[in-house]
């Protein structure tokens, strides 16, 4: 290694660099220099030299007290959102355990704990020490390299209210025989170029553009269905109802129970009432009685059975209908109008039969709706019907006074 | 400064101090032979064979990835009643050799073992590797990797939340925070290391990468003192972490209700087969690797025959576990344990039984004989039957109890496909290509922390009334 004295570097003066032989030696030049009253100096080896901090006069870190406040903030942030996600936000019954109960809640603090402590011990290391710190006025000396090899170094920075060129100097020859350096900053590397700066700077901006389209998007209410990547089970290939299939004889997608299927508890009992035939003709008639209270059962039924397709009052308008005319779905049937002549001069057994077995596209109801409520949304219909073909006459006279008085 | 006259070195140390180093090493030989083996323009022969051997096999885990997920699970032989097969098998293999490294760069260190210094390093960097090996598993294991983030708690559209009373869920902070710790230990102790390859870069690209990455350490007083400081906590706070990630693991199995896993002696037994495992897998790596690149004089048979004591001891521990639960599966009288417990010895699965209890308990005994323990070819045998033996420890743990639980309608026998063998193949390939590269990129030792070791590190006592620093014999340092 040359040991030539070299004044490196063109600018100010930062500090006097002297190298030293071993351990013993830059110790005791430390010693020397805090004994003066110097503070502004500085130690560089290539390992650390036990008991180096108090013969610099060096003060604890504070480092231990990052570490541990790291620690409890990962501690107590882990037990808070442990008990409110679980137990609050989203409350998870599972196997009968407690929402929230320390013991199966340790193991998560714990890590998390210790997870947030290391953050603090590492990174609480590197900004104490300022690191990254890529440019340092030492770095520009060329011997200074041996910093990490098997050199010792002592620094002493201008800056000391201490610092006098003569009398340092001669304090620190007493320790080393070695020549002194000059160490000057010429500051050429301590700052980016603009143009570099200005580039990474946009360049992170156009980073975090993505993420602000994805958070913004979050934010949004919209009713097209959720974009995903990858389509998991969203878009499986099916049948639609109503759809053709042409692998069956009758063309039909959805397919109805093979020819004599019976349900459990729905073996037909002979009689109108559950074919709504009378011999072999329709019936006209109701094999129930007609109270208020069953055209309010039949109503009900109706709300919940009919009105999806028919719509309220029965027009053919319901939701399901106006979707299919909004989508515009070819091979759509549009639900009949319960208020067509034709409809209106079916006997009540073809309605009721209507119902129970379905009619060309309209599928059965026979499967969900029992018999009797079937009768019941039969007489509703019929009500619906005479409702909306009504003439003034088939008013009371008692209420025909109030018509006319609207 | 040369400690010429010094051939071997002795510490002062309450007890005999054995052998750190061997040969005449002053500070700047240490350096030199460490960084040499980074700095040499080409490695030997044998590492270019080795690379090409092991990149293939890497290749070939990814395409078997790959293909699981472009297909499904139903490639891998899990079905019913076996749901866990290789995926977690292979999983709590890779963990438990990733205990190796943390254990002996924390505990090693809280415990004042100096010898760990020329070996921490490469242990920690096998610690990371064998850790990316495990995670592959549970992250392909779940089926739809792309919705592998809800392992997590992230605010989602359905508004839910993990459940974090769920051992499963121990596990993924356990083991990701394994990972980061084990991460953050390893790249602090490196800074240092990179500085000195930074300052003796010959071609600019070394410099400014080497450089980039020891964000501009320079070795000042002030500097190490926090960084020791650092250090010292990161070791406390990884001591407990190690000893807890594979008490997760186990818990995984014991918090379940399957016969054989419903134990309290988990923990412990996972955390012993644990260590034993890893220090297995950093025998099989060291071996060679000193061999290859010429770190005999640092790594010493010393080292070796250390690690050595710690696999006859903690595979004692793990016979020791063996016999306990065949004793507590007797002593409890429940016929269901009963009968798992003979079942793993004379069931369908008896040849991995007595396979593993071969390898485990029989074979690590043979390193109480000391020439044995110090000969390289019977420990690098003897360790690789213990990665065997801990493979088939888990193996046995998992498929004997599940393919025999309580109703014998849903018994069946698991068979591995060769997607399986091939997956578990190319995580081997994985992880020894890794670690090539790390051997040739990065510093193998700790070229600092060997240094403290060193007399030059000590002084010679001349001011000795000031601070106490420079004391013969002294412990110089932490780290
Ligand atoms: C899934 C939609 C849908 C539901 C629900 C529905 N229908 Fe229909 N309905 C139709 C369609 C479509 C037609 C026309 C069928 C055709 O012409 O092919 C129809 C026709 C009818 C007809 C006329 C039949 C004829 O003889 O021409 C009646 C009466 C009727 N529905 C009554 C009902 C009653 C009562 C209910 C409630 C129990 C009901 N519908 C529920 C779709 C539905």
């Amino acid at each position: 290694m040359a040991e030539r004295a070299t004044n490196t570097g063109a600018g100010e003066l930062h500090a006097l660099l002297a190298e030293f032989d071993d351990v013993d030696a830059v110790s005791g030049a430390a010693r020397a220099l805090r004994d003066a009253g110097y503070r502004r100096f500085e130690v560089y080896s290539p390992f650390p030299i036990h008991g180096i901090e108090r013969s610099m006069g060096l003060s604890p870190t504070r480092l231990p007290w990052i570490a541990l406040g790291a620690g409890l903030t990962g501690t107590s942030l882990a037990l808070f959102f442990q008990w409110w996600t679980n137990a609050v936000d989203y409350p998870f019954k599972i196997s009968g355990k407690p929402l929230f109960g320390i013991p199966a809640n340790i193991p998560v603090t714990f890590e998390f704990t210790v997870l947030l402590a290391s953050f603090g011990a590492f990174f609480g290391m590197l900004i104490l020490n300022r690191l990254p710190e890529h440019h340092r006025p030492v770095f520009e000396n060329p011997r200074f390299r041996r910093a990490t090899d098997d050199g010792f170094f002592l620094a002493v920075e201008v800056d000391d209210p201490r610092f006098d060129p003569r009398a340092t100097r001669a304090l620190l020859e007493q320790h080393t025989r070695r020549p002194l350096e000059e160490c000057r900053d010429s500051g050429q590397t301590r700052e980016l170029p603009g143009s570099v700066r200005a580039a990474l700077v946009s360049v992170a901006a156009l980073g975090l553009l993505p993420l602000a389209g994805v958070v913004w998007a979050r934010s949004q209410d919209s009713s097209r269905p959720p974009i995903h990547v990858v389509n998991d089970m969203d878009s499986q290939p099916r049948y639609r109802a109503q759809a053709a299939n042409p692998v069956f004889s009758d063309g039909r997608a959805m397919r109805s129970d093979a020819l004599g299927t019976q349900a459990f508890g729905e073996l037909p009992r002979p009689g109108t009432i559950t074919t709504g035939k009378q011999g072999d003709a329709w019936t006209e008639s109701f094999p129930v009685p007609v109270t208020p209270a069953f055209l309010a059962r039949g109503r009900e039924r109706f709300a919940i059975y009919c009105t999806p397709c028919h719509g309220q009052s029965g027009y053919g308008d319901g939701l399901v209908a106006l979707r299919a005319a909004e989508l515009q779905e070819q091979n759509w049937v549009q639900p009949s109008s319960l208020h067509d002549p034709l409809v209106r001069a079916r006997p009540v057994g073809q309605l009721f039969d209507t119902v129970v077995n379905g009619v060309r596209t309209m599928p059965a109801y026979g499967r969900q709706i029992p018999r009797e409520d079937a009768w019941a949304v039969v007489a509703y219909v019929r009500a619906l019907q005479r409702s909306q073909n009504a003439a003034q006459a088939d008013v009371p006279p008692t209420e025909r006074a109030k018509l006319g008085a609207q | 400064m040369t400690v010429s006259d010094t051939s071997r070195l002795v510490l002062d140390e309450p007890y005999a101090r054995p052998i750190l180093v061997d040969g005449a090493r002053d500070l700047a030989s240490i350096t030199d032979r460490v960084c040499g083996v980074v700095e040499r323009p080409t490695p030997p022969r044998a590492w270019y064979v080795a690379i090409t051997i092991t990149s293939c096999l890497t290749l070939m885990l990814f395409a078997m990835v790959g293909y699981l997920i472009a297909t499904g699970v139903g490639v891998w032989g899990n079905n019913s009643p076996a749901f866990w097969g290789w995926d977690i098998v292979n999983f709590v293999f890779w963990v438990g050799i990733a205990h190796a490294g943390t254990l002996i760069s924390a505990i090693l260190f809280l415990l004042r073992q100096k010898w760990r210094t020329s070996i921490n390093r490469a242990a920690e960097a096998m610690t990371l590797f064998a850790v990316c090996c495990a995670g592959l598993y549970p992250a392909v294991h779940v089926g739809r990797v792309w919705v592998a983030y809800w392992l997590f708690p992230v605010p989602n559209q359905m508004q839910m939340w993990p459940n974090f009373r769920s051992p499963l869920l121990w596990d993924v902070f356990a083991v990701s925070t394994y990972a980061t710790v084990s991460l953050l230990f390893w790249y602090m102790g490196l800074l240092p290391d990179l500085a000195t390859l930074r300052d003796r870069a010959t071609s600019g690209l070394k410099r400014g990468l080497y450089g980039f990455f020891a964000l501009g350490w320079c070795g000042s007083a002030r500097h190490w003192q926090r960084f020791e400081r650092a250090y010292l906590i990161l070791a406390a706070l990884a001591t407990p972490l190690v000893l807890s990630v594979h008490s997760v693991v186990s818990f995984d199995f014991a918090v379940s209700q399957v016969p054989g896993w419903h134990t309290t002696i988990f923990p412990p037994y996972f955390v012993a087969g644990a260590i034993f495992s890893g220090f297995g897998m950093v025998v099989t790596t060291m071996v060679p690797a000193r061999e290859l690149f010429g770190l005999k004089e640092l790594i010493t048979l010393r080292h070796l025959e250390n690690m050595n004591k710690v696999i006859l001891a903690t595979g004692s521990i793990v016979g020791l576990a063996y016999a306990t639960e065949f004793f507590i599966a007797w002593y409890g009288g429940n016929p269901y344990e009963r009968f798992v417990f003979l079942n793993r010895a004379l069931g369908p699965y008896w040849w991995a039984y007595w396979l593993m209890i071969f390898c485990n308990v029989v074979a690590p005994q043979f390193l109480w004989i000391k020439k044995i323990r110090t000969n390289l070819l019977f420990m690098f045998v003897i360790s690789i039957f213990v990665n065997i033996g801990m493979w088939l420890e888990r193996f046995v743990i998992v498929v004997t109890s599940l393919t025999r639980d309580y109703i014998p309608s849903s018994w069946g026998y698991f068979k591995p496909t060769a997607v399986d063998v091939c997956t578990f193949v190319g995580t081997i390939g994985l992880f020894l290509t890794l670690f090539l590269l790390f051997c040739r990129f990065l510093p193998m030792v700790a070229i600092a922390e060997v240094k403290t070791i060193l007399p030059a590190a000590h002084g010679h006592g001349a001011h000795g009334k000031h601070g106490g620093e420079g004391r013969p014999g002294r412990e110089v340092s932490h780290g």
